[in-house]
């Protein structure tokens, strides 16, 4: 509405942030929140037992995660900042006036957090090191509950935008801040970091332990043991999450499990999942039986698994608070719905920042229709790409008859009929256009190009 | 586009601001300070790691100077990247609709920064610690550091083109491509000015860094000794900054207008007044033969420091009366929609919806109908005579009704109509259709309950709503 639209017309917008958000919390769990703790803790152990192989370990893994954490963990970071300002510039806009504070001590918590990681790796083999070493454990510890706080804080937004609470009626950061989700979802992803923090450890373990399999059982056996102590937790943490879910949004959850298309295989899906996590604790369970006749390959399997799990879970989390951006405030269309009446009686297109055309007249309706879509319906489709709505309509409606009246009936309903999506924003006459414009797209493979390439205001010939 | 009338007025985000707005400018132009520092560092040690390489080839203590300064590349880039979080969240609050847009505008660039950003932060990791490793390979080892220097002198531009363009929203409407950022006005003058500081500012840093007590460099050196390292770097430091004579006016001078005033003028000659007292220390510091103090140092550090500060207040006071006007009509534009936006929700809440005629009908009922009816003369020839001959040819009425003449025998002359294109191509559309016998309201069809004049309006909010329409 009042942004440039960029946009993705093969990959998707949703795609682009779910691939950049998905690798940023991976690393942050797992390398991060979870693994520091396990780092100190080896060292803790090599300092207890005098025996410098747990020294060296805990240094091997530190470094893998100082290298990805810093580079790749930290652009991601950023980078899911940069994503949701094109994506959605006015959801990531309103969360941003809301939770200002918020984010700024995430901040100062993240730039410790990094003056920290760096202290205590580059220090790791320094002569200063070597003589404080309960010094240099305490830098561990200490480095352990800032990345365990910038999670925490951002957990905070992300339970914002699913639930608002009271946010709605009583509008202040705390009552944003203490969002129904908030606790709930902090309480299943601290174990959940923990625990897979120890399946990574693990694999990395097969690696660096290569030439000492001694070592490598005792190694194995203590990190399994970490992870299965988080797991009632984690099970518990998921179970009191599940229980916060507001009822509207587990209506979503066959589709967002499975895909429209798929939903049938919702079944032998919850199963999958279930297997994965007991595959998980029976090879943490033989770890601790018999580490040593546990084969290094086996200990790449909990680590995939976890993986898959977490990007999952997220795909979920993301997909059920639909049409919801910013929950009962925000479309994912990035329009308020208080603001819906207004473009009803003026039109949408009318008050769009950035439309070339104003009005639907009878000469510009694929033009007035291509801008409907680019500002109710490009956040979440392609023309063609990924989750393009040509061929949502083709599953529908075949190739062939896709008659005018019967796409106009679907989009006025179409809220009603697919909760997840945002009702059709507009008076009447866009909405017609709309329709027009989906069916003129069947036959061109041209697409809907973004503000990136062709600029904010397209040509309107 | 020159007329601020003209510029898109967007509406900003409906919420309040988290805390005052001198306070977010004062936040904004000092992290943003603090970051930039980082950002010198990284990009200026990168260059130096690799130019010193290069002369490490012949001189074994340029190379002894590369591997020390690539350590400091690795912290620094991940402090600039931690320090930019803080600036990048006032920018985004306080700029909302100026950055975001520049964002969309250059969106590729803009999330390449995210792979981009990264490759080169996994290169400076590489080429620092294999340095041993690719001891056999020197040119393959070079080539990478060159790489990561490379990726850092195109990663700022990308920044800075983003953060010109939100101060032109005249601008915003021409731009299509990043590619097209890049040739605003002032985007490379201010890019060289901003390599040209890098490069000082580390300079300085690793004179500090170098000739700081207990710095083990020095016993690693073959033929350089302290003096020669002090005059190295107070010379890369000085030409550097001797440079900025020249990039800084021509900074200045491409400028748009927009945003000029006396009192910047003001802020900028005082940061290079100290900038030039700053040079002739260094100066002092190359000629003399004697070893200096650290005093010194200290006073020309401190004089740069000011002149950072001078130039960054500077930038922020052109920003701000850059968009000042700008943003008071986003506001003004921004209440009455906010107000409009009540109104209709209030209306909806009470089940009184206003829901409009379609523009072609409007404009016919409004002005065309006086002269002209479906089937009769009344001044004009009737519909259906004017849909026979326009049938096939709606631009047709459009260049009529701006420019009629005299056709036909025993009819007055018609007036000219300069209603513009697209209110003129909706009337012709709805005369033709009316003419033709068809439902002009299917093609845009106004929905239930359509009645122009309806009386439901709750007092004067509707009725303003109601008018603007008209
Ligand atoms: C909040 C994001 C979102 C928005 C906005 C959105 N959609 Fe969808 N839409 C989806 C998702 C998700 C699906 C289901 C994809 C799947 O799993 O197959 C879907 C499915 C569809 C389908 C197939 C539905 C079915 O019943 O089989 C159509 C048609 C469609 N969308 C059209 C539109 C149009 C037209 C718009 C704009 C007016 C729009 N969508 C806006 C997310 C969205
Ligand atoms: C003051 C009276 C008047 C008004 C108002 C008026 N017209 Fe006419 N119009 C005429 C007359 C008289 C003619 C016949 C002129 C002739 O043939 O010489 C005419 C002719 C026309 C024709 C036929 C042209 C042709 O090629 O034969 C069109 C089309 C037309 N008018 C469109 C419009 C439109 C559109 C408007 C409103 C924007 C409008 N008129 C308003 C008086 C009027």
């Amino acid at each position: 509405m009042d942004f440039p639209v960029f946009h993705l017309d093969f990959f998707g917008n949703r795609l682009l942030i779910a691939v950049i958000a998905t690798l940023h919390v991976l690393i942050n769990h797992m390398l991060a929140v979870g693994a520091i703790p396990l780092v100190a803790f080896l060292e803790w152990l090599g300092l207890r037992s005098g025996d410098q192989r747990w020294d060296d370990l805990a240094r091997r893994i530190l470094f893998v995660c100082f290298i990805v954490t810093t580079s790749l963990g930290a652009l991601t970071g950023v980078g899911i900042w940069l994503s949701t300002s094109l994506v959605n510039p006015a959801a990531i806009g309103s969360l941003i006036r809301v939770f200002f504070w918020a984010w700024f001590f995430e901040w100062t918590v993240f730039v410790t957090e990094v003056v920290l990681i760096l202290i205590y790796f580059l220090s790791w083999r320094t002569a200063w090191a070597r003589r404080h070493r309960r010094a240099h454990l305490g830098l561990g510890v200490l480095l352990a509950v800032f990345s365990w706080l910038t999670m925490a804080v951002i957990v905070a937004i992300l339970g914002f935008q699913m639930d608002t609470g009271v946010w709605t009626v009583q509008p202040g950061f705390w009552t944003a801040v203490l969002n129904p989700l908030y606790l709930p979802q902090l309480a299943f992803r601290t174990p959940f970091a923990l625990v897979t923090a120890g399946l990574f450890a693990l694999m990395l373990t097969g690696l660096f332990t290569r030439g000492d399999r001694e070592f490598r059982g005792t190694a194995v056996r203590t990190i399994s043991i970490w992870s299965l102590v988080f797991t009632p937790a984690m099970l518990l943490g998921a179970w009191s999450y599940w229980q916060a879910i507001p009822e509207r949004m587990l209506a979503n959850l066959p589709t967002a499990l499975t895909t429209l298309t798929f939903t049938d295989f919702l079944e032998p899906l919850r199963l999958a999942i279930l297997a994965s996590v007991v595959a998980v604790i029976a090879v943490c369970a033989w770890g601790v039986a018999a580490p040593r006749r546990l084969p290094a390959l086996v200990l790449v399997v909990p680590f995939l698994l976890a993986v898959w799990q977490l990007s999952y879970f997220e795909r979920v989390r993301e997909f059920i608070r639909k049409p919801d951006v910013v929950a009962e405030y925000m479309y994912s269309n990035g329009l308020r719905a208080s603001d819906y009446p207004l473009y009803r009686e003026q039109g949408l297109l009318t008050l769009a920042t950035y439309s070339p055309v104003g009005e639907v007249t009878e000469f510009n309706r694929h033009e007035a229709g291509r801008e409907m879509f680019r500002l109710a319906c490009s956040r979440c489709h392609t023309t063609h790409g990924v989750n393009g709505v040509v061929e949502k309509l083709a599953t529908m409606y075949g190739w062939q008859d896709w008659d005018h009246a019967t796409i106009d009936t679907y989009l006025q309903s179409m809220h009603n009929a697919r909760p997840f999506m945002p009702p059709v924003p507009g008076n009447d006459a866009e909405r017609g256009a709309l329709a027009t414009y989906l069916i003129d797209l069947r036959d061109d493979p041209a697409g809907l190009a973004g503000a990136q390439s062709h600029g904010a205001m397209p040509a309107s010939h | 586009m020159d007329r601020i009338a003209d510029w898109p007025l967007p509406l900003d985000i409906p919420l309040p601001l988290p805390a005052d707005s001198v306070l977010l400018q004062a936040l904004l132009v000092l992290l943003f300070l603090w970051h930039i520092l980082f950002v010198n560092l990284m990009v200026g040690g990168s260059l130096l790691t690799v130019v010193f390489q290069i002369l490490g080839r012949r001189r074994p203590d340029f190379e002894t100077l590369a591997r020390s300064i690539a350590g400091t590349v690795t912290v620094n880039k991940s402090l600039a990247v931690v320090m930019g979080v803080g600036p990048l969240l006032a920018v985004n609050v306080y700029y909302t609709v100026y950055f975001y847009t520049a964002n969309a505008l250059t969106g590729e660039a803009w999330i390449g920064l995210v792979p981009l950003v990264t490759l080169a932060f996994l290169l400076t990791y590489v080429h620092k610690y294999a340095w041993d490793r690719l001891a056999s390979a020197p040119a393959l080892h070079l080539s990478i550091g060159i790489a990561g220097a490379a990726l850092f002198l195109v990663i700022p531009l990308v920044f800075l083109t983003n953060i010109n363009l939100m101060l032109f929203p005249g601008r915003w409407l021409e731009v299509d491509g990043y590619l097209s950022a890049l040739l605003l006005p002032n985007v490379w003058p201010r890019y060289f000015h901003f390599l040209a500081a890098s490069v000082a500012i580390t300079a300085l840093f690793l004179l500090f860094f170098f000739l700081r007590a207990g710095c083990p460099i020095e016993s690693r050196l073959q033929t350089l000794d302290r003096a020669a390292l002090r005059r190295l770097f107070y010379g890369i430091a000085l030409g550097a900054t001797g440079l900025q004579l020249a990039f800084g006016p021509l900074v200045l001078v491409t400028l748009p207008s927009q945003g000029m005033s006396w009192y910047l003028i003001g802020v900028i000659t005082i940061g290079v007044t100290l900038a030039l007292v700053a040079m002739h220390l260094m100066w002092r510091e190359i000629v003399s033969p004697r070893p200096s103090a650290m005093p010194r140092a200290v006073a020309v550090f401190t004089l740069i420091t000011l002149t950072a500060f001078a130039m960054g207040y500077g930038r922020h006071v052109y920003r701000e009366s850059a968009i000042d006007e700008h943003r008071d009509l986003v506001a003004a534009h921004g209440r009455e929609v906010r107000w409009e936006i009540a109104a209709a929700h209030w209306r909806d809440a009470t089940g009184q919806t206003l829901v409009k005629v379609p523009l072609g009908q409007r404009i016919y009922e409004s002005t065309c109908a006086a002269c002209h009816a479906v089937d009769r003369v009344v001044v004009g020839p009737p519909l259906t005579e004017i849909a026979g001959l326009y049938r096939d040819d709606p631009a047709g009425i459009v260049t009529w009704t701006e420019a009629p003449y005299r056709k036909r025998e025993g009819f007055t002359a018609m007036p000219a109509f300069k209603l513009g294109e697209e209110k003129l191509m909706a009337v012709a559309g709805y005369m033709i259709a009316l003419g033709s016998g068809e439902d002009p309201g299917s093609g845009e069809d106004p929905g239930p309950g359509e009645d122009p004049g309806s009386d439901t309006d709750p007092g004067a909010a509707g009725e303003a709503a109601a008018e603007d329409r008209g």
